[in-house]
């Protein structure tokens, strides 16, 4: 029987599993150094925060895996020989596969500063990264304050975990607005009033220079390049991106760059051998306007789902749908759908419409030689996925948009509704323009 | 690990000065308990009461209002009330033991029996009641009092957790409206009415059979008929609610209308419950139990219903409309024909274990029906000492017999002293969820004939867990968002909560057609379409 062994428990690993076993009876492994079971990245905070406790991260019961017949092994992958076709555990033992998954994901960026490995520096992305920051910042007597290097969407969910326990944050962002590299202006500057709302210290267009040790190898404080000025510390949370975390292939004959190059169709330069999620980069360019790396949840689970068919004997391209995302700030819910740059492109005009109470905007961006509408960033107002997507298959001008807005909301029931004010500030742009 | 757990989430000072002036509150109560006189009750009760409410007030006001709006649920799992530690269980046994006195031992509550003044905690409510009703206080009246508190208290602190959240604002208070309107003060008021020659039983308007499981005992049955025209409205009426009002409510808007905006016992769930609602078991063996425990229990209800009145009719059939073959003939039928058409018309949504459930708990029921049709049921006796480990000695007719059993079993062990008296150990709504009869009429129709649904929104779910995390009926909800799939069960009683939890707007509570309500998908939106054609299709 065909073995098809998984390197990597997340999501694209697990997803490209369910779905090969609802479509054959092959032998299956998935391969992990990090948990026993799958659980969810995404839910990391919630259990600093004590929202929900570990076990409720795991979307699958532990009894789902003997269940559908698909192994389970922990351990460190050491190296591929794809010759032999055999996985070198770090253990010592070793795997043989006949159809190889790499899925192994990302890992933080660190960009060589001083310090950046001492007790107390971590970036936030693994199990093993929760338990350190249990360790490190468990109450705020322990850690007196903490400091986080680098405005992104896991930086910020980093200072709310650290709020939460009432340690003080102090949020070195390079950006002089956060996330301004992906969020047009008038959103990131909302963003930003919300942070400092919560008495985080948002410092924005600083950097990291170097991290102090104290006498035990642990941070003490950290020196901001700019101006010099020291700050006293106990954790020091690295959160200026992700990058593939595939140190491990660097040996083997599989071809690599930034990630794992693959072709459309997920397949590595290797025979029988794939890569799938965080760590797959599209060989020669993105798909569309896509990233090469595409490092988001959804993605990965696409990847999966499309993967198992192939591996099933019907071989399918990667070709994902319409661009979309979600992520929250603080207490600001954020989706998109389609494509907003954080600055307009050519032949490209922006939309933005912000609710006086500070907590609420959308941007919408359409195309000025034909008005179609290209995408939508939302705050604090929930949209309905299946109707942006519609709208952007049918190529929907920008009027019909706004005009329809009402049908895209997917907020609660008897929620205050904003369509008729952003209709009526759009009607008025367009006058004004 | 074990020094620095971070269950120091501080209170403020003022917290704990709302926190001590809630517990003298309690305190006065319980000293009443130990037969304490106070000189002046109703001062002490007005006080006693009122730092109960303006504690939790201004707790709840210095826990939410000096915040942002937003999701409140940092260190739930760390605070040893809300995570089953010493605190959860110290309040569990509390309230357990409460129940247990409230329901068998009044007495030591300080109820006055055979003719008695009332002495104690019961005392200390008479003034209240008297000023309700005209009557002295009963060990009923000083628990609906405290219930009623406990909603109106607790139900503004959540009013305030969830202050950003409209939907959470107007059921709560929907649910502190009829619990203190219709729930308290109506009926002590219409109690007023009673004189030697008219009397109409206590009836809490909204508390409709099988939830209320005496609605259709001999002596309100009577009642109400002696009552006239008042009292055959509100027979009627309760007829009309349970075949009419209900089944088109809840096709229109789901079983939350009742479970989550009308009901007293969901009402307390949701409000003083609240703390506790991530406690509900999550694993697929509780939802095995949910099933059986549930429909059983509907099954013992309406045989139990049926076997009284059956025999009032059998013995008694000049009083009323029917005679006890007829009745049992229509039941018979009616449940024969529901069956029917279930098994036909939506053959293609039952699977395999519902469809044999479904026939099993017919069956049963029909046997029943079959049986005490050849038997006069008030000439088996039964001795209830071998069934209530002592607790009742009394020797019954087999129809009452089983009406005191499900009182003693269901009324009162599984929806009081389980129900309540172990939130803080099995979640907030373990009586909705594995006991009321109510909720299983309501959740079949749901699932089978209602416009309700919890929509998903295309491929955003992350699974991060939230939603079934705080999931009272202990649905594993993510187990849905995350296949891009509606959430269609019968045991949702539409609290929101879910959707107001999820970091990603995943979820939505509405009401739409009822076509494609239910929705599994393979392959999620956002993904290739061709492919997501391909396997969506079969
Ligand atoms: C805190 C946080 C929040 C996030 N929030 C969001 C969000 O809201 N929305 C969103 O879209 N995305 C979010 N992401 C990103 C998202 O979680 C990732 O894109 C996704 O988890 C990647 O899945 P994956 O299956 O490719 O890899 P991973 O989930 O990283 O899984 C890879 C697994 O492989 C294991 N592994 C790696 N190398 C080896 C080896 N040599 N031997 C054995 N095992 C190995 C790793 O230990 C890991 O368990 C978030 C990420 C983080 C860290
Ligand atoms: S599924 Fe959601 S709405 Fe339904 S009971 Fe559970 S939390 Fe409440
Ligand atoms: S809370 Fe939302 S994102 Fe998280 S698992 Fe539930 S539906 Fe998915």
């Amino acid at each position: 029987m065909e073995h098809v062994v998984i390197i990597g428990n997340g999501i694209s690993g697990v997803t490209v599993a369910r779905h090969i076993r609802k479509n054959s009876n092959k032998k299956i492994t998935i391969v992990s150094a990090e948990t026993d079971y799958f659980f969810s990245r995404t839910a990391l905070m919630y259990i600093y925060m004590g929202h929900m406790k570990f076990e409720h991260t795991q979307p699958y019961e532990n009894s789902f895996w003997k269940k559908n017949n698909i192994e389970l092994k922990k351990g460190f992958v050491k190296s591929i020989e794809t010759a032999s076709k055999t996985l070198q555990f770090e253990e010592g033992d070793s795997l043989q596969y006949d159809t190889l998954v790499i899925a192994t994901g990302s890992k933080p960026n660190k960009f060589g500063w001083p310090g950046q490995d001492l007790e107390g520096a971590q970036g936030l992305y693994s199990k093993q990264d929760l338990d350190s920051i249990e360790r490190n910042a468990p109450d705020n007597k322990t850690c007196k304050r903490a400091v986080i290097v680098g405005g992104g969407l896991i930086g910020i969910e980093l200072a709310e975990m650290l709020n939460s326990r009432s340690i003080p944050v102090t949020f070195l962002v390079r950006e002089n607005s956060f996330w301004n590299g992906v969020l047009p202006e008038g959103e990131s500057a909302m963003i930003n009033r919300h942070i400092k709302n919560h008495h985080i210290d948002l410092r924005l267009g600083f950097n990291l220079k170097e991290i102090k040790s104290d006498e035990n190898g642990k941070v003490k404080s950290v020196v901001i390049t700019e101006t010099g000025e020291e700050i006293d510390c106990n954790v020091v949370g690295l959160t200026a991106g992700v990058s593939p975390n595939i140190d491990f292939i660097k040996s083997s004959t599989i071809e690599i760059n930034r990630g794992v190059l693959v072709n459309r169709h997920l397949e590595t330069n290797i025979p029988d051998v794939y890569a799938i999620g965080d760590c797959a980069e599209q060989r020669d360019s993105g798909i569309g306007e896509r990233r090469p790396i595409e490092a988001v949840w959804y993605t990965g689970r696409m990847m999966g789902e499309t993967l198992a068919q192939t591996i099933c004997g019907n071989r399918r391209e990667y070709k994902p749908g319409h661009w979309f995302n979600s992520a929250k700030f603080l207490d600001i819910e954020y989706q998109t759908y389609g494509w907003v740059y954080a600055k307009p492109r050519e032949n490209e005009a922006h939309f933005h419409w912000k609710h006086e109470d500070d907590t609420k905007c959308i941007t919408v961006c359409y195309d000025t030689t034909n008005n179609t509408f290209l995408g939508i960033n939302t705050f604090g107002i929930r949209m309905r996925h299946e109707i942006f997507d519609r709208w952007l298959t049918e190529k929907r001008d920008v009027d019909y948009v706004m005009k329809n807005l009402p049908q895209a909301n997917f907020d609660p029931e008897f929620y205050k509704h904003f369509e008729k004010d952003i209709l009526a500030a759009y009607t008025n742009q367009l006058q004004t323009a | 690990m074990s020094l620095a757990t971070p269950d120091a989430l501080n209170i403020t000072t003022k917290q704990k000065i709302a926190l001590a002036a809630g517990l003298v509150g309690l305190f006065i109560l319980l000293l009443a308990v130990f037969n304490v006189d106070f000189p002046n009750r109703p001062v002490f009760l007005a006080i006693s009461l009122g730092l109960v409410i303006g504690g939790t007030i201004i707790y709840s006001r210095e826990a939410y209002l000096t915040k942002l709006e937003g999701i409140k649920n940092d260190g739930t799992w760390f605070k040893s009330i809300s995570s089953r530690g010493v605190l959860g269980w110290a309040l569990g046994i509390f309230l357990t033991t409460f129940y247990i006195v409230l329901y068998f031992f009044p007495k030591y509550l300080g109820l006055g029996v055979d003719g008695a003044a009332n002495t104690g905690l019961v005392a200390l409510f008479d003034p209240l009641s008297n000023l309700l009703s005209g009557n002295n206080a009963s060990q009923w009246f000083v628990y609906g009092t405290l219930y009623t508190v406990a909603i109106l208290a607790f139900g503004y602190k959540f009013m305030l957790k969830y202050r950003h959240n409209r939907y959470q604002q107007l059921r709560t208070a929907s649910v502190m409206f009829f619990q203190t309107a219709f729930a308290f003060v109506i009926p002590e008021l219409m109690a007023r009415l009673n004189s030697d020659d008219f009397s109409l039983p206590y009836n809490d308007l909204k508390n409709m059979w099988p939830l209320n499981y005496y609605a259709f005992d001999q002596w309100r049955v009577d009642q109400f008929i002696n009552a006239q025209t008042v009292g055959l409205f509100f027979l009627i009426l309760g007829v009309v609610m349970i075949f009419v009002i209900s089944p088109f409510l809840t096709y229109k808007y789901g079983k939350r209308w009742y479970c989550s905006w009308v009901c007293g016992c969901g009402g307390l769930a949701e409000t003083a419950g609240d703390a506790f609602r991530h406690l509900s078991d999550k694993g697929t063996k509780a939802w095995k139990l949910e099933r059986w425990m549930i429909n059983s229990v509907l099954v013992f209800s309406v045989v139990t219903t049926v076997a009284v009145i059956s025999t009032y009719l059998g013995y008694d059939s000049e009083k009323y409309w029917f005679t006890k073959s007829v009745f049992l003939i229509s039941i018979g039928v009616f449940l024969t024909v529901l069956l029917a058409g279930i098994l036909y018309f939506k053959r293609e949504e039952l699977n395999k274990s519902a469809f044999k459930g479904a026939i099993g708990f017919y069956i049963l029921t029909i046997a029943f029906l079959v049986f005490f049709s050849f038997f006069d049921l008030s000439q088996i006796k039964i001795n209830a000492s071998y069934f209530s480990f002592g607790l009742n000695q009394n020797s019954y007719n087999f129809d009452s017999a089983l009406r005191s059993f499900y009182g003693f079993g269901i009324g009162s062990i599984f929806s009081g002293v389980i129900g309540t008296g172990f939130y803080p150990i099995l979640g907030n709504r373990t009586w909705c969820r594995m006991g009321c009869p109510m909720a299983t009429i309501m959740g079949i129709q749901q699932r089978l004939f209602s416009r309700f649904r919890i929509t998903t929104n295309g491929g955003q779910c992350i699974s991060c867990g939230n939603c079934s995390n705080s999931c009272e009926m202990g649905i594993d909800v993510r187990a849905y968002a995350q296949k891009g799939e509606n959430i269609v069960r019968s045991s949702c009683v539409g609290c929101g909560v879910c959707s107001a939890v999820c970091p990603r707007g995943v979820l939505k509570l509405e009401n739409d057609s009822m076509d494609g309500r239910i929705n599994p998908t393979e392959v999620l939106l956002g993904n290739d379409v061709d492919l997501m054609d391909l396997l969506n299709k079969n």
